[in-house]
């Protein structure tokens, strides 16, 4: 279960965050998630929902999670195009030298708090 | 509420945690390996190989084991046999070691007290986790063996992306698998450019002895 994994580091980054900024609550968390990341949301939010209850400061704290569209560029002709689509081979003249410009991300993008 | 931005990777606790844990080991004289692999690619063969062959180099060499696993010892007891200390840890079903759980084996270790002075951390069996999460080690080594299939780079790339080598075991099976050796290393150096790779069977010591000199000249490095 990997997504735990990420779940517990989460939760120390934001306990940190709140003892340093002297929060009492966050009530939401915006994760900023890649298409390609390997993250399977669904149980990322059960992980999530089952992990924040033994933190007192993210008691009610929402997951809220926006989806990183996965590109790759191509080295040979340049262009980029959608990775989920076409994968690994360039449509426009496929190559298969081609590399991920994003959507391998797991960005902690920002907490409403007080 | 105010709204508060951090843009910060969801695991840059645990970067910041394995960089502190580097930075003591290596003052300590501590070198520290994390060896990946899928289950069954022949991780303990390949270090128990290592260790009497290290030992046989330099006799007084203090070497340890830590075996991320989710359950049982059948491996520690193996490793022991060979004279290397070595301790067993339960993950409790997690799916890859972090810095966290790297410092706590070392402490159960005894590590820190100053030998051994080359650590291999065997990390749970799976290409996928362990790729993701810095352990604080100092070389990343991942093992993919013959059976497996030269079509691995393609489909776990991050592993082979985050590895300073790859070690190619069984290659004493070559006549039975349509491994093609050629295509895995070029798909594996597309990924990095950087990365070593070393064709080995621990069973013939082929190539053996190439990966061992690499690795006591990056130990002697630290």
């Amino acid at each position: 279960m990997h997504e735990m994994g990420i779940i517990i580091h989460l939760a120390k980054t934001l306990e940190d965050t709140a003892r340093e900024e002297g929060l009492v609550r966050i009530g939401s968390v915006t994760l900023r998630v890649g298409e390609v990341s390997g993250i399977v949301t669904d149980y990322f939010e059960d992980c999530w929902n089952y992990f924040k209850k033994r933190h007192p400061v993210l008691q009610d704290c929402r997951l809220i999670i926006e989806t990183i569209p996965a590109v790759t560029r191509c080295s040979s002709c340049g262009q980029d195009y959608e990775t989920v689509k076409y994968g690994r081979e360039c449509p426009y003249c496929h190559s298969g030298e081609t590399w991920l410009v994003q959507g391998n991300e797991c960005v902690i993008k920002q907490i409403e708090a007080e | 509420m105010k709204v508060i931005e951090l843009n910060k990777n969801a695991l840059s606790s645990n970067d910041a945690d394995a960089e502190i844990l580097r930075g003591e080991l290596k003052e300590k004289g501590i070198f520290l390996i994390n060896l990946m692999s899928a289950a069954g690619s022949g991780k303990t063969t390949l270090i128990s190989r290592t260790i009497t062959d290290l030992r046989e180099r330099e006799p007084g060499l203090e070497i340890g084991v830590m075996e991320a696993d989710i359950a049982s010892d059948v491996d520690a007891a193996a490793i022991e046999a060979l004279g290397a200390k070595s301790i067993q840890v339960h993950t409790g079903g997690c799916c890859h070691m972090d810095a966290v759980m790297t410092r706590e084996s070392l402490e159960a270790f005894g590590a820190f007290e100053g030998s051994p002075r080359i650590i291999f951390l065997e990390n749970v069996g799976n290409l996928i986790c362990p790729a993701e999460f810095d352990t604080g080690a100092h070389l990343k080594v991942m093992i993919l063996s013959l059976p497996e299939g030269d079509d691995k780079p393609l489909k776990y790339p991050l592993m082979f992306a985050e590895s300073d080598a790859l070690i190619i075991t069984k290659m004493d099976a070559a006549p039975y698998f349509d491994f093609d050796i050629d295509a895995a290393c070029r798909r594996a150096k597309a990924l990095n450019p950087d990365i070593a790779v070393f064709p080995v069977s621990a069973k013939t010591r082929d190539g053996m002895q190439e990966w061992e000199a690499w690795l006591l000249e990056k130990a002697e490095a630290l």
